[in-house]
């Protein structure tokens, strides 16, 4: 039978496209079908698109390289779940584009990382890693405190997510600016429809900073969400069983 | 034409960009391409109007010569930022600047693996192929000036790849960070790419085609494919830098790894396998052990390591079927791959005593015998119990370099240490014995950098999962982050002493292209040759 290889070792072309035949098996079979089986992601409540602080945080965690040392993604495994906390569900990164579960964790698991620490410790730890947990091997990012966050074109980074899949509506597009100042000030006149678009949203300074906006506003908002918006205490995993 | 239409919409894209940049990151990049597209421009013109005759019944070796500067050159400053990221985890106070956002760890990873990955094997495999393609068909390559805008248009995507990570432009994919712009230009300059290869596989004067180009020819298709999928995102805005990925959550995990896995697959084992057969066979004087065997093995090979992807996923979201899958597949993976290292020594049968005399030879010789070795260490980490334990830690960051080090590393050294001197038309390298150093300097590098990484690597994952007598969680993470110190620093070492050997190399290409030749080393063979035997 080896004879016959003969038909693709004179053909250029013909082995081109056998080749690429061989290869596209694998995905089509494996990646495909997590587009339509309902039985991928779960179904849970509490899961919301980003707030446009939040997102606007994600940005700079994305820019900055996070994902090279931290992890977002807790395994089922005693261990994790006793040091970080609920095993990740996949309905937790469906608003994720791209997914920021990560392969190294040089640094702890950050999946679930909202509310564990106060927004001044992040603060702190942000700035100098090694003020606050001595043995860490973490880079400094006292850059954010100073700097103010360009959100310029922060509805354009919601429609691209909905571009995307993600359920932004019209109302939080028009608002996106206002939403997004609206978070770090607890006295502002939007504060209750910006919790109706974005609920249980923290609302407050983060940077401890009321003049402006700064990048480590948005990084503390995202981080403080991380892992927050599913309550578990209601979480029925028997119910996704199918 | 097409080459000056491309430029010419290049020259017209980036000016409007850079005029109407929606940031400032944007508009550098633009008025790179700018640079770029214009100087291309000129140079096009003026070969033209030079009146430069080609002659079509000689070899175009210009472009593979070019391939081996910008291999030699890539690969020094990737293993430079490598031994700079290393030094920064074993001694963070020391070498991170809190105003500097660009000397961060999280943007200098992504330099060192692009610049490794794709700068330094892209050159050599593009390097490499156009000359392998050129001999075992028996044809010029084909597309005129084509093969030089791949080599250019190739080498400014490294450029803009690299100088975005320092600014922080990243989609976050692993390996496939560089934003959507430089990703529509990699397509066009990948599709110019197999253009070429196809091209001068048509006009082949040998009736059949050699091995080595199957492997290439796997490598370019394969990774056009990987590369637009993994990179469909929606653009902020055209003039923007950022994007937003098109999938999401778990499609996008599994997408991302069927890449990144395949990035490995094919980008560095076809494309470097297609080295090995070319280059082993040659310096081995030997023809290749086994023709049933490549079959076999090469057809095994590309359609089983595109399931391997979900092996990165193990005990995440991701569907367990999925998880299974990619565990089955990774495991029988390990037959073909030990396939093709048993291809590559067997091809020494009769020629064993040339790894002696020859140490070009015997790195590439331990080159395939890493290659076995990590191969065999793949489909045991894609267990998933073990993967329990290795995931998440520096095992698997070990398991990468004595792949990418060992492997990698040793046969594009090899097949750098066979082209100079064919190339440049020397009799010989210029010193035998400072290959002799670079190998033995680069051997320590690689084993205290791979032993390092299992032992804290492994350590680490025991720390984790660790429970003291009343049931508790043993050891806080940071306890774990502190034990690894001086594993950080032994493999600081071996990278350093990996940088060193590539030192060493760069200078005997250079003498050797220079034309010198280290008398005294040579002197001696004559005498051995001219003396009878007893």
């Amino acid at each position: 039978m080896l004879n016959r290889h003969e038909i693709f070792e004179k053909r250029s072309l013909l082995l081109t496209v056998a080749i690429l035949f061989v290869v596209a098996i694998g995905g089509v079979v494996e990646i495909a079908p997590l587009f339509y089986l309902e039985s991928t992601i779960e179904k849970v409540k509490g899961v919301r698109p980003y707030s446009p602080l939040e997102l606007a945080g994600r940005n700079i965690y994305i820019r900055e390289g996070c994902y090279t040392c931290h992890s977002q993604m807790v395994r089922p495994l005693r261990d994790e779940v006793e040091r970080y906390g609920h095993y990740s569900l996949a309905a937790e990164s469906m608003y994720d584009h791209p997914f920021q579960w990560g392969s190294k964790r040089s640094g702890p698991d950050l999946a679930r990382v909202g509310g564990k620490y106060s927004d001044a410790w992040h603060q702190q730890h942000l700035i100098d890693p090694r003020s606050v947990v001595p043995e860490s091997i973490m880079p400094p990012y006292a850059f954010l405190d100073k700097r103010e966050l360009d959100y310029s074109n922060v509805e354009a980074w919601l429609k691209a997510n909905r571009a995307v899949g993600v359920p932004y509506t019209d109302e939080m597009i028009e608002n996106a600016k206002t939403d997004l100042e609206a978070q770090i000030d607890p006295f502002s006149d939007v504060y209750d429809e910006f919790l109706a678009r974005y609920p249980n949203a923290q609302i407050r300074n983060f940077d401890g900073d009321a003049r402006s906006v700064s990048e480590m506003d948005a990084m503390i908002a995202y981080l403080q969400v991380l892992g927050t918006m599913v309550d578990f205490s209601t979480y029925e995993p028997e119910e996704n069983y199918r | 034409m097409v080459i000056a239409a491309i430029l010419l919409i290049g020259v017209l894209w980036s000016l409007f960009t850079a005029a109407r940049a929606a940031d400032p990151l944007m508009g550098a990049h633009a008025a790179m391409f700018l640079i770029a597209m214009t100087v291309g421009a000129f140079a096009l013109i003026s070969h033209l109007s030079s009146g430069h005759v080609v002659d079509e019944n000689a070899y175009e070796t210009g472009i593979v010569k070019a391939g081996v500067v910008a291999s030699v050159f890539w690969g020094i400053a990737g293993f430079l930022v490598g031994v700079v990221i290393a030094a920064q985890l074993a001694f963070p106070s020391l070498l991170y600047f809190p105003e500097l956002a660009w000397t961060n760890f999280g943007r200098l990873r992504p330099l060192h693996t692009s610049a490794v990955i794709f700068a330094f094997g892209g050159n050599v495999l593009i390097a490499t192929s156009f000359y392998v393609v050129q001999r075992t068909s028996r044809a010029r390559l084909w597309g005129g000036l084509t093969p030089w805008f791949v080599f250019w248009g190739y080498n400014l995507f490294i450029v803009i790849a690299a100088t975005g990570y320092l600014m922080g432009i990243t989609q976050s994919k692993e390996y496939a960070e560089p934003e959507w712009y430089a990703d529509i230009w990699l397509t066009i300059v990948w599709v110019a790419y197999l253009l070429v290869f196809l091209g001068t596989l048509l006009k082949r004067k040998e009736p059949h085609i050699y091995v080595a180009n199957w492997f290439y020819l796997a490598f370019i298709v394969t990774i056009a494919m990987l590369h637009i999928v993994n990179n469909l995102a929606v653009p902020v805005s055209l003039t923007g830098s950022k994007s937003y990925s098109l999938f999401s959550g778990v499609q996008d995990a599994l997408t991302q790894w069927w890449y990144g896995h395949n990035a490995v697959g094919f980008f560095l084992t076809a494309g470097f396998l297609a080295i090995m057969y070319y280059f082993i066979p040659k310096k081995a004087e030997r023809p290749v052990y086994s023709y049933r065997l490549s079959i076999v093995h090469f057809w095994s090979l590309i359609f089983l390591y595109i399931w391997a992807g979900p092996h990165h996923l193990h005990y995440t979201a991701l569907p367990e079927w999925a998880q299974t899958l990619g565990m089955t597949f990774s495991i029988m993976l390990w037959m073909p791959s030990w396939g093709g290292m048993i291809n590559g020594l067997m091809t020494l049968s009769g020629a064993w005593d040339k790894l002696r005399t020859d140490p070009v030879l015997r790195m590439m010789v331990v080159s395939v015998a890493f290659y076995g070795m990590s191969t065999f260490e793949g489909p045991l980490m894609s267990i998933r119990s073990v993967n329990s334990l290795s995931h998440y830690t520096d095992w698997t960051i070990g398991h990468v370099h004595s792949g990418a080090l060992g492997w990698v590393g040793y046969i594009s050294f090899g097949a750098l240490y066979c082209l100079v001197p064919w190339l440049w038309k020397r009799k010989a390298l210029y010193s035998r014995a400072l290959v002799e150093w670079h190998f033995w300097i680069s051997t320590l590098g690689i084993l205290l950098y791979i032993t390092s990484m299992w032992v804290s690597g492994i350590m680490q994952g025991l720390m984790w999962r660790a429970y003291n007598e009343f049931g508790f969680l043993e050891f806080s993470f940071v306890e774990t982050v502190e034990a690894m110190h001086p594993y950080y620093i032994i493999r600081m070492v071996g990278g350093l002493l990996f940088l060193i050997g590539a030192f060493v190399m760069a200078y005997n290409l250079w003498r050797t292209a220079r034309g010198d030749i280290r008398e005294k080393e040579y002197a001696r063979d004559a005498a051995l040759a001219a003396a009878p035997a007893e």
